[in-house]
C-alpha cells in the first residue's frame, strides 16, 4: 500500500478500505443512505463478473434498508399512439421513421377498462401515456375527461401521465386534475442525448422536470439502457439523475425496434443490466427503482428474479405502450416467492 | 389456416428471412401486419392484450385470437387518426 493510500485509509474513521468500492458504498451508501458520485458508479460499473453477485446483494440490502421490502406495481397505458414528430432514435411511435406502428387514440370506455384491469393486479399506480412532443388542447381535455371517467367507475388507483414537455399552464393544468406524479424521461446521458434526439434538447426535458417538481407533483423520470452509450456514460447519466431526485427512476433496457436507427442494436447482455441497476442503486438508494420496458428480452424470468434482489423496488406489469410484457399474474407470483409485499393504495394516499 | 403475410414483417413466409420476427418480434410485438393482405394494422396494446384492426379484413385481439376474423363484439376501443399508408 503506498502512503498516500495508508493516509487516505486512516482518515477514514471507519477504517473502511476505501480502495474496494463495495467496501465504501456499504459503508456510504448502505450505512448512512448518502448515493455514490459518478466516479464511484463508474467504478461499480467496472467491476468484474464475478463480483457482480456480491454487488446485487448489496444494492438490495440498500434498498431494503432505505425503501423496505415494498414493491410499487404499476400499468400503464398509451392514450394516443405513434405519429409524434420528435426524433428519439430509439422509439417506434416517432412519425419520422418507417416504423409499422400506426397512429391510433384510445377512446374513454378503453381508457376506463385499461386502468380497471391494471386495479385489479393490485396495482397502486396507473399511467397515461402519449406520444406527443407536448400536450395541445385536445389531448389535455381527453386526460380530463379519462381521468373524471376512471373515478366515476369507482377505481382510486393513482393516477400519473407522461405527455412530453410542458408549459407551465399545463402542468397547473395537471395538478388540478389530480394527477399526482409526473413521467418524463431524461433517457441518456447529457453528453448521449444529441446522438439519440435532434428535434428537442436534454435541456429542454430538465426544464419541465424542474417546472413538475415546483408545482409539487412527483417526478418520475428515467431512461432507456443500451441505446450506444458508454459505460462512463452510463455512470454520467445516473449522477445527473441523483441530481435531479426524482420520486422514481424507470430503468429501461433497449429493444431494438423495427424501422428505428436502433432496429438492429444488440439488446443489452442481462448481467450487464443487472450490474447497471444495481449501480443505479447505489446512485439513489431512496428512489423507486423500476423495472420497465425491455426486461423480459434482456434478462428472461431469471433476470427478473435476480433484479428484484439486485436493488428494484417497482415494476411495470403487464404489456408497455407498443410492446407486450409478460403476463402480470406471473410477475405478481414472483413477488409472492420473493416474499415481497405490494405497495397498497391506501398505503400511497 | 395458413397466413399469407408474416404479422411482424409483411412478407409472404416464403419471402425473404423471418428468423428475427421470430426470435425477437415476436416476443415483444402484437401483430403488425394483416396476414390476409399485409396491410399495416392499427394496434392499440392495453395492460393486459391487444386489439389490431386491418381497415379490410376487420378487428383481432389478443382475446379473440381463437376467431381472428371476427370483428370486435364490444366495439373498436380506438380511433385511427392520420393513417400514414
Ligand atoms: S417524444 Fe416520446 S413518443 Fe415522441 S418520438 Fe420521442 S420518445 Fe417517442
Ligand atoms: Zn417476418
Ligand atoms: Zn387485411
Amino acid at each position: 500500500m503506498t502512503a498516500a493510500a495508508e493516509r487516505s485509509r486512516a482518515d477514514h474513521s471507519a477504517a473502511v478500505d476505501t480502495h474496494d468500492v463495495l467496501a465504501f458504498a456499504r459503508e456510504q451508501v448502505l450505512e448512512r443512505g448518502v448515493g455514490l458520485d459518478e466516479a464511484r458508479v463508474l467504478e461499480i460499473l467496472r467491476l468484474p463478473d464475478d463480483r457482480v453477485p456480491e454487488l446485487l446483494a448489496l444494492a438490495h440490502e440498500v434498498r431494503m434498508r432505505w425503501c423496505g421490502p415494498e414493491v410499487e406495481v404499476e400499468g400503464i397505458v398509451s392514450l394516443k399512439t405513434g405519429g409524434c414528430p420528435e426524433d428519439c432514435h430509439f422509439c417506434s411511435q416517432s412519425g419520422q421513421f418507417p416504423s409499422p406502428v400506426r397512429s391510433a387514440w384510445l377512446d374513454i370506455p378503453g381508457l376506463v377498462r385499461a386502468a380497471r384491469e391494471t386495479a385489479e393486479t393490485g396495482a397502486s399506480e396507473f399511467c397515461i401515456v402519449a406520444a406527443v412532443r407536448g400536450p395541445d388542447k385536445r389531448l389535455l381535455s381527453q386526460v380530463r375527461d379519462g381521468i373524471k371517467a376512471i373515478r366515476e367507475d369507482g377505481n382510486d388507483i393513482q393516477i400519473a401521465c407522461s405527455l412530453g414537455m410542458l408549459t407551465q399552464e399545463q402542468v397547473d393544468e395537471l395538478v388540478a386534475m389530480g394527477v399526482h406524479r409526473y413521467n418524463h424521461n431524461l433517457e441518456t446521458a447529457r453528453s448521449h442525448f444529441p446522438s439519440v434526439v435532434t428535434t428537442h434538447t436534454w435541456e429542454e426535458r430538465w426544464e419541465t422536470l424542474r417546472m413538475v417538481h415546483a408545482a409539487g407533483m412527483e417526478v418520475c423520470c428515467g431512461g432507456i439502457i443500451g441505446m450506444g452509450e458508454s459505460v462512463e456514460q452510463r455512470a454520467e447519466f445516473a449522477a445527473q439523475l441523483a441530481e435531479l431526485d426524482p420520486h422514481e427512476v424507470p430503468m429501461n433496457f433497449l429493444i431494438p425496434q423495427a424501422g428505428t436507427p436502433y432496429e438492429n442494436y444488440e439488446i443489452v447482455e442481462g448481467r450487464d443490466a443487472l450490474r447497471t441497476v444495481a449501480a443505479f442503486r447505489l446512485a439513489l438508494p431512496r428512489t423507486l427503482l423500476r423495472f420497465a420496458g425491455g426486461r423480459e428480452l434482456t434478462l428472461g424470468d431469471l433476470g427478473a428474479e435476480q433484479g428484484m434482489l439486485g436493488g428494484i423496488n417497482a415494476i411495470i406489469v403487464g404489456n408497455y405502450l407498443t410492446n407486450l410484457g409478460r403476463p402480470a399474474q406471473q410477475d405478481l407470483d414472483m413477488l409472492t416467492e420473493l416474499n415481497m409485499p405490494i405497495k397498497a393504495l391506501s398505503d400511497t394516499l | 389456416m395458413t397466413a399469407a403475410f408474416c404479422v411482424h414483417c409483411g412478407k409472404p413466409p416464403a419471402e425473404g428471412d423471418h428468423g428475427r420476427c421470430a426470435r425477437l418480434r415476436a416476443a415483444v410485438d402484437p401483430p403488425r401486419y394483416c396476414p390476409e393482405c399485409a396491410r399495416r394494422m392499427v394496434v392499440q396494446v392495453t395492460p393486459t392484450g391487444w386489439s389490431a384492426r386491418c381497415s379490410r379484413h376487420g378487428e383481432r385481439s389478443s382475446r379473440a385470437e381463437a376467431f381472428p376474423r371476427a370483428s370486435a363484439p364490444e366495439g373498436s376501443s380506438f380511433n385511427a387518426v392520420s393513417p400514414t399508408d
